[in-house]
């Protein structure tokens, strides 16, 4: 069985029933702070945020491994997690922007060091796909892939750090180390639509690999029945090839 | 160290004999201080200003320096010679990183005082010690991080493209760090003194990035 395939239909069900609950609740059950109905999009934004945030650390982990063991299903999820958290920031980046809008009446604030940290982020991630488009040998560009991951996120946490130092601090903390300050029902809603969100990201960087890896065997299996030379040659990509 | 010495004595010989990479920086650097007096269209910049201008000048000053660092090695089989030798690969990013970093400190021998001319901040003799400081401190961070993303990128199609677009992003904590550390030096009254807290991050950033790059840096010379 494909390694990608394995607990993929618990995994699925998990981040259905989970993001549902979680959602359901934080919209139906807990209460409103004092700026309305716009907070629910707290349940939405935090979330999709933190799930991205880690997802691109969790890429430079996965190229990591990829450097050391040379084993290439390390590539295919260092790229899967980068693209999956790629997706899931610039979600995190427009419900931050209308969070924002609603809240402090501005779409954009360069006081606030986390969305300007936020977006150095995702401005440095977007550069991943156009350099392993731009480099042919897919051996190579497995290995430049897995080092630049390496590099960004390490320079998550840093610029987060950067960032903050050189700004003003505005931004909700809803989760500092003694646990926020926000009532427990919120509480429970937003940990269950984070577990859920964190079960989604899982499944669909799944989804995604399984699918890759998938395309590459059928097409692997093409040469072999028809010959190299009935086989259309795969266009080019910034995904793994092989 | 030897092989390090032998690549910097190298490139810095090279460098000597053809003036293709400093010279270019410093002229352009020049031209951006009269595009921005257009621009801004101010005789005098003081303060926030005027540490924007200078950062953005020597920002783009040394990514022209970073696109040029690899080509040679690239384009006259250098890298090949490199892996060929009994030595250890990190020799190469000390030597580029070394390299990088002399090419900024003469750059700067250069464009600061045209600054202090051009842009004639307020009180600009007394602001040198903390800008030669804070500088130096940035050049680090620029040879470092530039040697890192100039070997990235020489190996792809598009390398002017994807090494600035790499390493922008990455230098931006290091170039936050500068503009505001300036930014006091240039003011018109007030301590010029740079606030602590952006000479330890600017130190900071050099470190941890010297350490990721001295990890990861012999995967790029792989063949």
């Amino acid at each position: 069985m494909n390694p990608h395939a394995r607990h993929l239909r618990g995994i699925t069900l998990a981040a259905v029933v989970l993001l549902s609950l979680g959602l359901a609740l934080g919209f139906l059950w807990a209460p409103e702070d004092s700026t309305g109905f716009i907070q629910k999009i707290f349940y939405l934004h935090v979330p999709l945020a933190i799930v991205s945030l880690c997802g691109f650390v969790l890429g430079g982990v996965f190229g990591a491994l990829y450097l050391r063991t040379g084993d290439r299903i390390w590539d295919m999820r260092s790229y899967c997690a980068i693209h999956m958290a790629l997706i899931f920031s610039v979600g995190g980046i427009i419900t931050g922007s209308i969070w924002a809008k609603a809240d402090w009446g501005h779409w954009w604030l360069w006081s606030e060091p986390t969305l300007v940290s936020y977006f150095i982020v995702i401005l440095m991630f977007c550069t991943y796909q156009p350099l392993r488009f731009s480099i042919e040998d897919p051996e190579r560009q497995s290995r430049y892939a897995a080092v630049f991951s390496i590099v960004a996120g390490a320079f998550v946490p840093l610029n987060f750090l950067a960032v903050s130092l050189a700004t003003a601090f505005v931004h909700p903390r809803v989760l500092n180390l003694e646990g926020g300050n926000i009532p427990g029902k919120m509480k429970v809603a937003f940990y269950t639509a984070l577990v859920g969100y964190a079960l989604l990201y899982t499944a669909l960087m799944k989804f995604e690999m399984l699918t890759k890896t998938t395309r590459i065997e059928t097409r692997r299996m093409q040469r072999l029945l028809l010959g190299d030379d009935d086989v259309r040659p795969a266009g080019r990509s910034a995904a793994p090839v092989a | 160290m030897r092989a390090a010495w032998a690549i910097l004595r190298k490139d810095l010989r090279l460098e000597m004999r053809t003036f293709e990479t400093v010279p270019a920086m410093a002229l352009f650097s020049l031209t951006t201080f009269v595009i921005f007096h257009f621009g801004l269209n101010q005789d005098q910049l003081k303060g926030q200003l005027a540490a924007g201008v200078l950062t953005v000048t020597l920002l783009f000053a040394a990514l022209l320096g970073i696109n040029r660092l690899f080509v040679a090695e690239r384009e006259q089989g250098g890298f090949d010679g490199f892996l060929l030798a009994p030595v250890d690969r990190s020799s190469m990013l000390l030597a580029k990183a070394s390299a990088l970093f002399i090419y900024m400190v003469v750059l700067e021998l250069i464009c600061v005082p045209a600054f202090g001319l051009l842009a004639a901040p307020p009180r600009f003799g007394s602001a040198l010690p903390y800008v030669a400081l804070l500088l130096v401190l940035v050049d680090l961070a620029f040879a470092v991080i530039g040697a890192l993303v100039s070997a990235i990128a020489v190996q792809t199609r598009a390398r002017d493209l994807i090494g600035p677009i790499i390493g922008l992003p990455l230098l931006l904590p290091a170039l936050i760090g500068v503009a505001r550390g300036l930014g006091p030096a240039f003011s018109a009254h007030g301590s010029q003194a740079p606030s602590g807290k952006w000479l330890l991050i600017l130190a900071l950033y050099d470190v941890v990035n010297a350490l990721i790059a001295y990890a990861v840096f012999d995967f790029l010379l792989e063949d």
